[in-house]
């Protein structure tokens, strides 16, 4: 069984997810910069009390699941997302979508993930995939971030969709109800309402350890980590930051980029020539957040490592603050009508 | 990011799969391009990997010195912490870490172990004489 469905490789897994179901009530409309920034996806966060893999825990876009929800919200489409506690019945359900002709989005983990190279296969729990199909015991999966798409056996797949630990996916499944298409004038809306969310979360969100103000106390934080953790485990939360910002799926530049193309795309559709300036604005952000890569790399690879050198690399996330909350100031700005 | 600059440094996911990158054009338009990955990337993933042997070398030690039971080590070498080994068998915390005692250990039974294994994805003998096979 097969239903009929082009793999189309996407930088990252929700997005390319999101924008692949949503391809045909989009007549391909809706890319994945679009639905990157109507699901309101660019974010930073630094939660300095929890640890991931033994560092520090990270992020550079929104919570899992959220950008799905959101875009098809802001878009008017209602979404099915089914969560189940026995594994039968996960796939029962799955069989029952495919059946019908339906491709369906599913939350896996990584760390058992069969066709990812090892080095690349931690505990995370909050990858996406696409299933469409089953021809003997092999799934037909539609993995966003792969060149091209793959399978997996029953016992894998089952494997990864009731992956354990931290955000496990519990064979949790999600598609668009409808096929109704999407309009112009919705694509329009919603884009507008994806940047409003945006800025509400990257300038406005409580607490200091996140948004604009997240990026800028990570900066104040690092420039103590070579005192408060020694030379070693303060190269292994720098190596982690990076894993964060630049791994695949971000794009490059810790998201900045794809937001940069998606206001772009938001100009083609709204013609508000400030976009065009904003999204230079993403890209020297991303820029800089690559070079300040380049500048951790040089602390964990053992060529730098003096307080200077760790100084340095704070003052870099300082100043992508400043950039960033300049940006999405400018975007608050905007008029819409 | 110009289209031109996106990195090719080949990376141990570039021999599988390309991945995608968005960079700019000539006239500053954004475009996608594939990777084959970026040398500060794979420095910074042979960093936590190097700290994962770390760990697997010195548990292994300590199990070696009957200090510790071999489920610390399968743990080190499935990157897992007690929490997600409890939600993978069952067990509770404080259960696993009294089974990280070596007599413990020793007294589990085979319906305990298999759950161990389980999580680990290996044989019931391979956590008893510590021997991975990599897969």
């Amino acid at each position: 069984m097969k239903i009929d469905f082009q793999h189309i490789q996407s930088a990252h897994c929700e997005s390319g997810v999101t924008s692949s179901l949503l391809r045909q009530n989009s007549v391909n409309k809706i890319t994945e910069p679009l639905a990157f920034g109507i699901g309101a996806g660019l974010f930073f966060v630094y939660v300095p009390f929890i640890k991931i893999n033994n560092g520090p825990a990270i992020a550079f876009r929104t919570f899992p699941g959220v950008i799905f929800k959101r875009t098809c919200e802001a878009l008017g489409i209602k979404v099915i997302r089914k969560k189940f506690r026995s594994k039968e019945q996960a796939e029962s359900f799955l069989m029952k979508c495919l059946e019908e002709g339906i491709p369906v989005g599913c939350q896996v983990g990584v760390y058992y993930l069969s066709y990812f190279p090892r080095e690349y296969r931690f505990h995370f729990n909050a990858h996406n995939l696409i299933v469409y199909g089953k021809e003997d015991d092999n799934f037909l999966i539609s993995d966003p971030v792969m060149e091209n798409a793959t399978t997996l056996t029953t016992y894998e797949l089952e494997r990864v969709r009731f992956a354990k630990g931290a955000l496990a996916p519990r064979g949790q499944i999600y598609y668009p109800q409808s096929q109704d298409i999407i309009t112009d004038d919705q694509i329009k809306k919603a884009i507008v309402s994806g940047i409003k969310k945006n800025v509400y979360t990257m300038l406005s969100i409580p607490g200091s350890f996140a948004g604009v103000k997240g990026i800028k106390y990570t900066g104040e934080k690092i420039k103590n980590w070579l005192d408060k953790l020694g030379p070693q485990k303060a190269g292994l939360y720098l190596a982690q930051l990076v894993r964060m910002q630049e791994e695949i799926g971000t794009g490059g530049g810790g998201f900045r980029y794809i937001y940069a193309a998606f206001l772009q795309e938001a100009h083609a559709y709204l013609k508000k020539d400030e976009l065009l300036e904003i999204s230079k604005t993403f890209t020297q952000a991303g820029d800089l957040w690559r070079t300040s890569a380049v500048q951790a790399a040089g602390i964990f690879k053992g060529r730098l490592g003096s307080q200077e050198d760790f100084n340095l690399m704070g003052d870099y996330l300082i100043e992508i603050s400043v950039i960033e909350k300049e940006a999405f100031l400018a975007l608050k700005k905007i008029k819409w009508h | 990011m110009k289209k031109e600059n996106v990195p090719q440094d080949l990376s141990s996911l570039g021999k599988i799969t390309k991945e995608i990158c968005y960079a700019t054009d000539k006239s500053g338009k954004y475009v996608t391009e594939l990777s084959r990955g970026w040398e500060i990337k794979i420095n910074a993933l042979d960093v936590a990997w190097e700290d994962i042997e770390a760990r697997k070398a010195r548990a292994k030690q300590q199990v070696l010195n009957n200090e510790v039971s071999p489920l610390l080590y399968f743990m080190e070498y499935r990157l897992m912490d007690i929490g997600i080994l409890s939600d993978y068998t069952g067990f509770w915390k404080w259960q696993i870490k009294r089974h990280l005692k070596p007599e413990v250990f020793k007294k589990l039974s085979d319906k305990d172990l298999k759950k161990y294994a389980e999580a680990f994805n290996v044989k019931i003998e391979d956590i008893k004489t510590m021997s991975v096979h990599e897969d």
